[in-house]
C-alpha cells in the first residue's frame, strides 16, 4: 500500500512542481504578498490630511493646533479662510478632517468657560473617520489636561488609566501578520488541491487511475501528501518573515502552533479535495476553490471582527477553519495561549478535515462521467 | 493586419466580413455560456452571494462589547458609575467581583476589557478630586480595541457629565470637541463597505470570467483551428470580450440594486455616472484577465495568476478597507497599479457624496489609462502563431 501512496505522491509532486510557472505561482507570490500586505494592512492611522479654520488669534488655539502638527498622527494640508471652503476641501478628498475654530475660543477659555471646538469628518470610510475622531479627541483630552494644571483650576474628579494587553502600543500589524500566515496557507492548500482531481478528470487520467489497484484511500493519501508538505512549507516560510521580518513576538510554544497548522491544513486539504471531486473541469475547480476562499477568508475574522456579524452568520462561521486558526495563530502569538486553552479550536478542524476527506473519497468513485 | 481600412469596395466587404466573422465569435462565446453554466454562475450568483455573505458579515461596528467591570468597594458612587456605562449600546457589562476572575475571563475571551474600581475610589471622588480609573483591554485586535476604549472614554465623559450635574454645577472641561460626520452622520460601516465590496465582487467577476476563456482555447487545441480561418487577432479579443462585458455589467447592475434595496446604502450621484465608471472599470478588469490568459496558456497557471494579482490586492490594497494614506510610502505606490483602487474612490464618493467631479474624473482617467494599457499589451502579446 505504502508504495503506491508513495508513486502517486511523487507523480502528484512532478505535475505539480515540473512546469516552470505552476512552481512560480505556488512559492513567489505568497511571500510577495506577505511583503506588501503586511506593510499595507494596517488600521493605523498615520499622516491624517486635516484642514484648518481659525477664527481665533490667541496663543491658545495656536497650542491646541500645533499639537495636533506634532503629534505625528495629523499632516496639516491647507489653511481655509472662511467657512464656504470647507466643503470642497472634504468632498474631493483634500482633507479627512477640518478643525474649526471659531472667534471666541481663547477668550472663553481665559473666562474659564467651555470652549467649543468643531471637527468635520468625512464618513465615506466610518471606520477612518472614526479613529480620525478618536486620535483627535485624545489630543484634544491632553491640551485640557495640561491647560487646567497650568492655570490651577481643578481637572474633572476622576481620570481614566488605559492600558492594552498583549499588544502595548496597539498596532494593528501585530493583528493582522499572524492573521496572513492562515490567509495564505489557506490560498495556496486549497488552489493545489482543488485542481488536483479536476484535471485529472479533464484530461481522463482519472479514469485510468480508478482502474489501477490502487484504492480511493489511497488516491486520497496520494493527492493528500503533496498539498500536506507544501502548505506546511509554505507556513514555516511565512512564520519565519513574520517573526524574523515583521518582528512580531512568538510568546506560545512551537508545538501549540504546529499542532494548529497540521490540523488546519488537514481540513483545507479536505475541503479542496472535496471541490476538485465534485469538479468536471479544471474551471469548475477554480470557481469551487473561489467560492470557498473568498467568504473563507472575509468571514473569518481577518479584518473584520465576528463578532460584530449577526448571529445567523456568525454561526456560518462555525463551518469555516479558518475561523479557528486565526484564534490560533492570534492566541499563540500574541496572547502566549497554552494547548490546553485552544482545545476547542483543534477540533473543530480535525471534524472539518475527516468529514471532507471521507465525502472526497466516496464522490471518487460514485461521481463518474 | 487584417481589419485595416482600404479605399474603395473590397474594403468595405471586409468591413462586413469583419463585422459578420465578429458576430459569430460572439455567437459562438455566447452559446459556450450557455451550455457551461459555471460562467452564469460567476456573473450573476457570485454577485448575489458575495455581497449577501459581505454585506451583513463584514462590519467593523462593534456594538454590545463585553466588558468586565470589578468593584473592590461598591456602594452609591460606584453603581451610579455602573449605571451610566448601562446605557451605552456599546458595552455589555460583566459584573466581576474579584480581579483574578476578570483576567481569567480576559485571557480566555469572554470579555474584551476590564474596568477596574479600586477600594478607595469613592473616598478619592470626594476628597482629592483624583480618583483613578483603570482600564485595560485586550490589545490583540487593534482596532477593535482602540474604538473600544473611545467608547469607554465616551461614556466616562457622560459619566462626568452626569456628576458634575447632580451637584448642581456644569462640567469643567476648557475645550470641548464637537464632532460632525459627513456623508455617513451614524458612521454605519456597511456604508462605505457595500460600495467598496462591489469593486471587488467586479474584479473578481471580469478577471475570472476570461482568465480560464483563453487558456481554455490553448489547452483544447480550439485555438490552433481558429488560427487558420481569416479571423483577426483584434476580432477574436473582441469576440472574447463582448459576451463577457454583457455578463459582467449584468452583475454590477444586480449588485447596485441590491445595495440599494437590501443594504440601504445611499445612491447621492447619478446612475449614469455610475454605469460609465463601471463600464470603464469592467473594461479593465476584463482587460486583465484577458492577458493574464494569454500570457498563461495554462488553466491551472490561469487560475492561479487571477486570484493572485486580483482578489487579494483588491481586498487590501485598494482602501476598500485599509486607509491608502497610512500604508509606508512604497506601498502606495504599488496601490496604484491596482485597478480597484480607483473604482473603490469613485464608488464610494458616488454613493455616500454625489457626482464629486474632481474625484471622480482623475480616476476615471486612471482607469482609461489602464485598460488601454492591458487590451493594448493583450492584443501585441496575442499571436497568431504556434510555439
Amino acid at each position: 500500500m505504502w508504495r503506491r501512496v508513495f508513486a502517486l505522491t511523487v507523480k502528484e509532486f512532478l505535475a505539480l512542481l515540473k512546469d516552470k510557472k505552476s512552481r512560480l505561482v505556488v512559492f513567489i507570490p505568497p511571500l510577495v504578498q506577505l511583503l506588501v500586505f503586511g506593510y499595507a494592512a494596517t488600521f493605523d492611522l498615520k499622516n491624517i490630511p486635516f484642514a484648518v479654520y481659525n477664527e481665533d488669534s490667541g496663543s491658545a488655539s495656536r497650542e491646541l493646533l500645533s499639537r495636533f502638527r506634532g503629534s505625528g498622527n495629523f499632516t496639516e494640508v491647507a489653511t481655509l479662510r472662511n467657512e464656504g471652503e470647507i466643503s470642497p476641501v472634504i468632498n474631493r478628498q483634500k482633507a479627512l478632517l477640518v478643525i474649526h475654530i471659531g472667534p471666541e475660543f481663547n477668550r472663553n477659555l481665559l473666562k474659564g468657560r467651555t470652549s467649543p471646538v468643531q471637527v468635520i469628518v468625512d464618513g465615506r470610510n466610518s471606520n477612518t473617520a472614526m479613529l480620525a475622531m478618536n486620535y483627535a479627541r485624545t489630543i484634544v483630552n491632553e491640551f485640557n489636561r495640561t491647560w487646567s494644571e497650568r492655570s490651577g483650576k481643578p481637572g474633572p474628579p476622576a481620570h481614566l488609566v488605559t492600558r492594552a494587553w498583549f499588544n502595548p502600543n496597539l498596532e494593528s500589524r501585530w493583528f493582522i501578520v499572524p492573521g496572513i500566515v492562515g490567509l495564505l496557507t489557506l490560498v495556496v492548500t486549497t488552489l493545489v488541491t482543488a485542481l488536483s482531481v479536476a484535471r485529472e478528470r479533464e484530461q481522463g487520467t482519472f479514469d485510468q487511475l480508478l482502474v489501477t489497484p490502487i484504492r480511493p484511500v489511497e488516491i486520497i493519501m496520494g493527492k493528500t501528501l503533496p498539498g500536506f508538505f507544501i502548505g506546511i512549507a509554505e507556513a514555516t516560510i511565512i512564520i519565519l518573515a513574520t517573526v524574523f521580518w515583521f518582528d512580531i513576538p512568538l510568546r506560545g510554544s512551537v508545538l501549540t502552533l504546529y499542532t494548529g497548522i497540521i490540523l488546519f491544513i488537514l481540513s483545507a486539504i479536505g475541503i479542496g479535495l472535496m471541490i476538485s471531486s465534485l469538479a468536471v473541469t479544471q474551471q469548475q475547480g477554480l470557481l469551487g476553490a473561489f467560492l470557498f476562499l473568498v467568504p473563507a477568508i472575509i468571514l473569518s475574522g481577518f479584518t473584520t471582527p465576528i463578532a460584530n456579524m449577526p448571529p445567523f452568520l456568525q454561526d456560518l462561521t462555525l463551518l469555516n477553519p479558518l475561523r479557528y486558526f486565526m484564534v490560533i495563530l492570534r492566541g499563540v502569538f500574541l496572547e502566549g495561549a497554552p494547548f490546553h486553552r485552544l482545545i476547542n479550536q483543534f477540533w473543530p478542524m480535525a471534524v472539518i478535515g475527516m468529514v471532507n476527506l471521507t465525502i472526497a473519497g466516496w464522490l471518487f468513485r460514485h461521481r463518474l462521467y | 493586419m487584417n481589419g485595416k481600412p482600404g479605399k474603395s469596395g473590397p474594403a468595405e466587404s471586409r468591413r462586413a466580413g469583419s463585422r459578420m466573422r465578429l458576430t459569430g465569435l460572439v455567437r459562438k462565446e455566447f452559446i459556450q455560456i450557455l451550455r457551461d453554466p459555471s460562467s452564469i454562475a460567476i456573473a450573476f450568483l457570485m454577485p448575489v452571494v458575495l455581497l449577501f455573505l459581505f454585506g451583513y458579515g463584514v462590519s467593523l461596528d462593534a456594538e454590545h462589547v463585553p466588558v468586565g467591570i470589578v468593584v473592590a468597594n461598591p456602594d452609591q458612587d460606584t453603581s451610579r458609575f455602573i449605571g451610566s456605562f448601562r446605557q451605552s449600546r456599546y458595552f455589555e457589562l460583566v459584573l466581576l467581583s474579584t480581579m483574578p476572575e476578570a483576567v481569567e475571563a480576559m485571557e480566555s475571551g469572554t470579555i474584551d476589557a476590564i474596568i477596574h474600581l479600586r477600594q478607595d475610589f469613592s473616598k478619592k471622588l470626594k476628597t482629592s478630586g483624583d480618583a483613578p480609573m483603570q482600564v485595560i483591554v485586550n490589545g490583540v485586535d487593534a482596532n477593535t480595541a482602540r474604538i473600544l476604549s473611545g467608547y469607554i472614554e465616551g461614556a466616562w465623559i457622560r459619566w462626568l457629565g452626569h456628576e458634575a450635574m447632580a451637584e448642581g454645577a456644569t462640567l469643567k472641561i476648557p475645550v470641548q470637541m464637537e464632532h460632525r460626520v459627513w456623508f455617513n452622520s451614524e458612521l454605519r460601516s456597511r456604508n462605505y463597505l457595500v460600495p467598496g465590496l462591489i469593486a471587488i465582487i467586479m474584479t473578481l467577476i471580469g478577471a475570472l470570467l476570461t482568465a480560464m476563456v483563453m487558456a481554455r482555447e490553448w489547452e483544447r487545441g480550439t485555438m490552433e483551428a481558429l488560427m487558420v480561418t481569416p479571423v483577426a487577432r483584434r476580432e477574436i479579443i473582441l469576440g472574447k470580450l463582448i459576451p463577457y462585458f454583457a455578463l459582467g455589467i449584468g452583475g454590477m447592475a444586480l449588485s447596485v440594486l441590491l445595495a440599494v434595496f437590501l443594504f440601504n446604502v445611499p445612491l447621492r450621484g447619478s446612475v449614469i455616472v455610475l454605469f460609465a465608471a463601471s463600464s470603464l472599470f469592467l473594461l479593465t478588469a476584463l482587460g486583465m484577465g484577458l492577458l493574464i490568459s494569454i500570457l498563461a496558456k495554462n488553466q491551472f497557471v490561469a487560475g492561479q495568476a487571477a486570484i493572485i494579482v486580483t482578489f487579494l490586492p483588491a481586498f487590501i490594497l485598494s482602501g476598500f478597507i485599509f486607509d491608502i494614506n497610512s500604508m509606508p510610502a512604497p506601498i502606495q505606490v504599488i496601490t496604484h497599479l491596482i485597478a480597484a483602487r480607483y473604482f473603490v474612490a469613485i464608488l464610494q464618493t458616488i454613493f455616500l457624496a454625489g457626482n464629486v467631479w474632481s474625484v471622480i474624473a482623475w480616476n476615471a482617467l486612471a482607469l482609461v489609462v489602464m485598460s488601454t494599457v492591458f487590451l493594448g499589451i493583450s492584443r501585441r502579446k496575442f499571436r497568431k502563431r504556434l510555439e
